[in-house]
């Protein structure tokens, strides 16, 4: 009885030590306190804008946890909704068979429109086309621009992954890089495949693809980290997602490289490592425009039928971002909307 | 030996009389199944669900639950048995993408009828069934361990493989090839009755939980089964055949692993290379909610389908209850927690009545 006591006495003083602390202890700079004052500017906008009714429109993605991507993709898509009064319903799955029936679940709600990624495009196949049939207005979002219309989806709002890869091996020609390697953090991704495979093509130098676990930072690091070391002679090192150009920095100043890092997606870190020159360049799909315009599409489509994009795929990028426009993104970054 | 019965032995008032002989009450009965618990569980979360979320309980919600549920419930019902023979299969979600892949890509390189890609994948299933199955009994390590590299080594060659074989990451597609009409028949076609589509795995499962569960209580397999999970030592020495019952255990999973790559394939007609891992685990997440013990020698076939259907009804009442994804983990592990207090609970009643 008195241990149990005593443990209760030490548990109470931890937590009034802790209390106290960040009583004492403020911070002055940045914080939650500064991204509430930020908060609170948004929030003076995201009134319906509209007076259409409440309609409903589910988002199904491929992608996994907790993936920065995708939540930049939910927030336009979520601020959209607000401006255009619709219910938004979010759900995703990294597995193929998952991910069909989550989009069948949508279609037992009998949502007003859908809005789904095909980087499983085979898999995604009939459970979409079973969607048009039902008459529910589909565009797909991210990947899949080559089967969108096949399957019947109005239009593909993205950017086209191999266009993308391409733009990277210029910009790389004309930083005058020589030998290159491209990191794929998710062994399997398609669209990963088309990036480097895109950059090979236009790259006049050499670029060799380097597989690593994405799910585990420290040994991505650790396999740039060995990459480096083995072959001094690389000059450019090409990240697929924002996280991992950090990693990758990482990497290049423990292995002593010379080597540039570039990545494609943006985040903070991103942003201010362009700024600050330790990254050369990011290409951005711009996921943003993703969300906002798939639900904005829609909206038009059920309002007045409308559609962009003439029957082609509507692109969000690539875009080059380099110093120059860095300290103009980096607010952007930090609210989560590039 | 007589063909005429032996006279019945009169025991007599007061003698103790053999236990195995007692007439046992039908509730009490009921009260030592080991899926009692889950099943409560499932008619909870049912009731639940049809109440939070207004279109979960419409036919067309429900024939995508039931069919959620046997994709997971087609692998739960052999790793339901394993775990009641006392042993693990961690390779069991990738052994599902292998079979798919396999299948595919044979038909397809060699130009074959998809038939035969569909035999020669159920073979080299069942060899990897059997890997395992011999491993356990050659090594002695524990099947923990096994299944692990085994499940690390798939993964890595359904990678490999495919990237090297097809020159991507995803295979080839097989649906304008001869015999695929017909093995999609049989894998993924399905039913619609008005706005329900009921999918053929859901047979594929029932009739698997029935097969598995008349294994279980009605034949000598089923007794070998639950002899090696409670105790393998003292199983062997009454002369039970304890390393095959486990090979034709690990056997069970393969071949079940195998309907599940198959049905992949044939939905879906190409077959991405990273899928299935962490299913694995799912499995075992369902068998245990349906009654199984960790330890072995208890649980039930049934058990595993309700805990699949729990997994189905949760998995996609997330959504139609509209409720942010995220959670959806968190409810599981909290469900996974709750059912596992509930069997115990029940099963410590049911032993306390006896």
């Amino acid at each position: 009885m008195a241990r149990a006591k005593t443990g209760v006495r030490a548990v109470g003083a931890l937590l009034a030590a802790v209390l106290g602390a960040s009583l004492v202890g403020c911070s002055s700079t940045g914080g939650k306190r500064a991204a509430d004052a930020r908060k609170a500017q948004a929030e003076a906008v995201g009134k319906a804008a509209v007076s259409t009714p409440r309609w409903t429109f589910a988002m199904v993605t491929h992608s996994g946890e907790g993936d920065t991507f995708w939540d930049i993709v939910q927030k336009g898509a979520k601020e959209a909704s607000a401006k255009d009064n619709i219910n938004f319903l979010y759900s995703k799955s990294d597995e193929a068979q998952q991910q069909a029936q989550l989009v069948q679940a949508a279609i037992d709600k009998k949502v007003d429109g859908l809005i789904v990624t095909l980087a499983k495009p085979d898999a995604m196949k009939d459970v979409v086309k079973k969607a048009v049939a039902a008459g529910i207005p589909v565009i797909t979002i991210n990947s899949g621009s080559a089967q969108s219309k096949e399957y019947g989806a109005l239009t593909h709002i993205g950017q086209d992954e191999s266009v993308a890869g391409e733009a990277v091996g210029d910009e790389l020609n004309e930083r005058g890089k020589k030998k290159a390697v491209c990191v794929l953090h998710e062994q399997g991704n398609v669209g990963h495949e088309q990036r480097c495979a895109g950059a090979k093509k236009t790259f006049d130098g050499e670029l060799q693809n380097l597989y690593v676990d994405g799910t585990n930072m420290p040994d991505v690091q650790a396999s740039i980290e060995a990459k480096l070391q083995t072959d001094r002679a690389i000059d450019a090192v090409v990240t697929l997602g924002a996280p991992f150009a950090d990693t990758a920095v990482r990497a290049k100043e423990t292995a002593r490289s010379k080597a540039e890092i570039d990545t494609f997606d943006l985040n903070p870190k991103v942003a201010a490592g362009l700024k600050a020159g330790t990254l050369g360049f990011a290409v951005d799909q711009q996921p943003y425009l993703q969300g906002y315009e798939a639900v904005d599409l829609l909206w038009l489509y059920r309002y007045n039928a409308d559609m962009l994009g003439g029957g082609r795929p509507v692109l969000t990028g690539p875009q080059i971002v380099t110093e120059a426009e860095a300290a103009q993104l980096e607010d952007y970054t930090k609210r989560g909307t590039r | 030996m007589s063909s005429t019965a032996p006279p019945p032995v009169d025991l007599g008032k007061g003698s103790a009389g053999d236990e195995r002989l007692l007439t046992v009450s039908p509730l009490r009965r009921l009260l030592g199944r080991p899926e009692l618990g889950s099943v409560v569980g499932a008619v909870a979360v049912f009731v639940f669900f049809s109440v939070v979320a207004g279109d979960f309980f419409q036919a067309s919600s429900l024939s995508t639950v039931l069919y959620a549920a046997s994709t997971i419930g087609i692998m739960a019902v052999p790793v339901a048995l394993l775990m009641i023979g006392g042993e693990f299969d961690l390779s069991a979600g990738v052994l599902v993408t292998s079979s798919a892949l396999v299948s595919s890509m044979f038909s397809y390189q060699m130009t074959a009828n998809v038939w035969v890609g569909v035999f020669v994948s159920l073979l080299v299933t069942l060899a990897v069934g059997v890997f395992n199955g011999l491993l356990l009994t050659l090594t002695k390590l524990p099947s923990f361990i096994i299944t692990l590299g085994t499940f690390l080594m798939l993964t890595g060659l359904n990678l490999g493989f495919t990237k090297l074989i097809t020159g991507r990451v995803s295979t080839d597609s097989i649906s304008d090839m001869q015999g695929f009409a017909s093995a999609k028949k049989l894998f993924a076609s399905e039913l619609v009755i008005g706005d329900v589509t009921l999918k053929v795995t859901i047979l594929w499962w029932f009739g698997l939980v029935a097969v598995a569960t008349w294994v279980l209580l009605r034949t000598r397999f089923g007794n070998w089964i639950f002899a090696v999970g409670g105790n393998a030592d003292a199983a062997r020495a009454v002369g039970v055949p304890v390393v095959r019952t486990r090979i034709g255990l690990y056997l069970g999973v393969a071949f079940a692993a195998w309907i599940s790559g198959q049905h992949l394939l044939f939905s879906y007609d190409v077959v991405q290379s990273g899928e299935g891992v962490g299913n694995e685990l799912i499995y075992i997440i369902a068998a245990v909610i349906g009654g199984c013990l960790i330890t072995g020698g208890y649980g039930s076939a049934i058990g595993s389908a309700v805990g699949a259907f729990i997994f189905g009804m949760t998995s996609k009442g997330i959504v139609y209850a509209e409720w942010n994804p995220d959670w959806f983990k968190f409810f599981l592990g909290a469900m996974l927690l709750l059912a596992a207090l509930l069997n115990a609970w029940v099963r410590k009643r049911a032993e306390a009545t006896r």
